[in-house]
């Protein structure tokens, strides 16, 4: 395994760009976090003309709905959510300057046209792994939609929290890549 | 005839669903580092190292191994001599649910209605309850928290019996390389068989909670579990689907007698944190 590469936060298209599919990256820095509902909210207000609750351009935003903090955590277990149920919002999202995103699993070819299009990065982090990633998150705010709770905008900060490049800007994928070597029928 | 409190059961659930979050089975702690050693990608073998370690912190700090601790599905055996008294049986075990998502730190993931407010019930209640009676005068619970990454890319198909070992065997297949890295494999693959069709959905959950090392009694089902996992591993889908040869750990079968016209085939994938606590009252 290569030397994971460091990054921080905020991420601009150089930086995105220089990424590439198959990369282990460590990112340390403010990232932004939300889900299916959240997203569904920020294309919301965006159709009605309005600004996005963060300014999100150059951002990392984070498929995660966490567990609650115990007393004295930051924040409870909190591993990736699977990423497809964003699809249907990403692209907008990436039109406004989101630069990267973390979850797991497959995208859709219209999200993945918008990430080259745009110069973004998707990372895949270990879905299940959400204890062990809690350990990189050294601060949890919510920012927006706090009634959505554990599904709520919150600005993150992590420290070396572990993730590798699955799609980069150029449209490689990592996940046909590495299962085309084992695919034995 | 005996009598238990409804207060006992809500105490029971409630512990049921905090010990099933926090601490994963040695079945699949065992799957997982046999994985370990057979994973043919170099990744793949990290990957199922990070699981590994997860299983460890979380039992270690009493954190939840998944932040998706799932909606609680409560499998109860009633002793038909039991009696509960002072409350209802739905009512404590919501209230076991409840209590348990709330002390334990566990993630809320239930909304009230599935298509138009989808407001969350602030509790992750109600529960899923399947509830059998039993000879006897002892109450079993079994609280196996369901994730619905891996619960979205289950399926269920209505085979004529002509489909045969082929169809269910391909069945499978396809099942496992749609869901590819989406239900964060290794996945364990609960297959119920024959029934109707609520019947077979069923069965396929209860396949969950048998432990991964036991095969199903019957040689000729065992033989086909061994099997349907020799080829879902096949896939290349590999640890989160980054490529490899472990993406199952295990397929358990469970099948019951179904109509001369039928043969149904439910498929209910779960992820590697395959939990479940169980508590006898």
């Amino acid at each position: 395994m290569a030397e994971p590469i460091r990054i921080k936060t905020p991420l601009d298209e150089a930086a995105a760009r220089n990424l590439k599919a198959g990369d282990s990256v460590l990112i340390t820095g403010v990232i932004y976090t939300a889900r299916d509902a959240a997203h569904k909210r920020m294309v919301e207000a965006l159709d009605r003309g309005e600004s996005l609750p963060v300014d999100i351009r150059d951002q990392i935003i984070y498929y995660v709905g966490p567990c609650p903090p115990k007393p004295g955590q930051p924040i409870g277990s909190a591993g990736p959510t699977t990423s497809y149920r964003m699809d249907a919002y990403t692209p907008r999202m990436l039109a406004e300057g989101l630069r990267g995103m973390i979850g797991k699993g497959y995208r859709s070819a219209e999200v993945v046209a918008a990430m080259q299009k745009h110069g973004a990065v998707y990372f895949a982090a270990t879905g299940g792994a959400a204890a062990l990633i809690a350990r990189t998150v050294k601060a949890y705010e919510i920012v927006a939609y706090p009634d959505l709770a554990s599904e709520a905008l919150a600005k993150m900060t992590v420290e070396d929290f572990p993730a590798i490049v699955v799609i980069d800007s150029e449209g490689r994928n990592y996940y046909q890549e590495g299962q085309k070597q084992y695919r034995r029928l | 005839m005996r009598t238990i409190s409804a207060s006992e059961i809500t105490k029971a659930v409630a512990k049921a669903a905090i010990q099933a979050n926090y601490y994963l089975g040695e079945d699949i702690f065992g799957a997982l580092r046999q994985g370990r050693t057979t994973e043919e990608s170099p990744l793949g073998r990290e990957v199922l190292g990070q699981l590994i370690d997860n299983a460890c912190i979380a039992r270690d700090q009493d954190m939840p191994i998944c932040q998706d601790t799932g909606l609680a599905v409560v499998f109860m055996e009633i002793g038909q001599d039991v009696h509960i008294a002072d409350g209802s049986l739905e009512a404590a075990v919501d209230a076991g649910v409840a209590k348990g998502y709330t002390e334990g730190y566990l993630r809320k993931s239930a909304v009230d209605d599935p298509v138009f407010v989808r407001k969350n019930t602030g509790d992750n209640t109600p529960a899923i309850l399947h509830v059998s009676i039993v000879p006897g005068d002892k109450i079993k619970i079994v609280l196996a928290p369901k994730g619905f990454g891996s619960e979205n890319m289950s399926a269920l198909k209505m085979f004529p019996p002509a489909a045969g070992v082929a169809g269910i065997k391909k069945f499978a297949l396809d099942t496992v390389d749609a869901a590819g890295s989406n239900p964060c494999p290794p996945i364990v693959i609960g297959m119920g068989i024959g029934g109707t069709m609520e019947k077979a959905a069923l069965l396929a959950k209860k396949a969950l909670i048998r432990p991964i090392s036991v095969r199903n009694a019957n040689p000729d089902y065992a033989k086909l579990e061994e099997e349907i996992l020799s080829l879902v591993n096949k896939t290349g889908v590999g640890p989160q689907g980054l490529g490899g040869t472990v993406t199952a750990l295990a397929v358990n079968i469970e099948y019951y007698p179904t109509h001369i016209a039928g043969m149904p085939v439910a498929i209910n994938i779960n992820c590697h944190a395959t939990r479940h606590a169980e508590i006898e009252i």
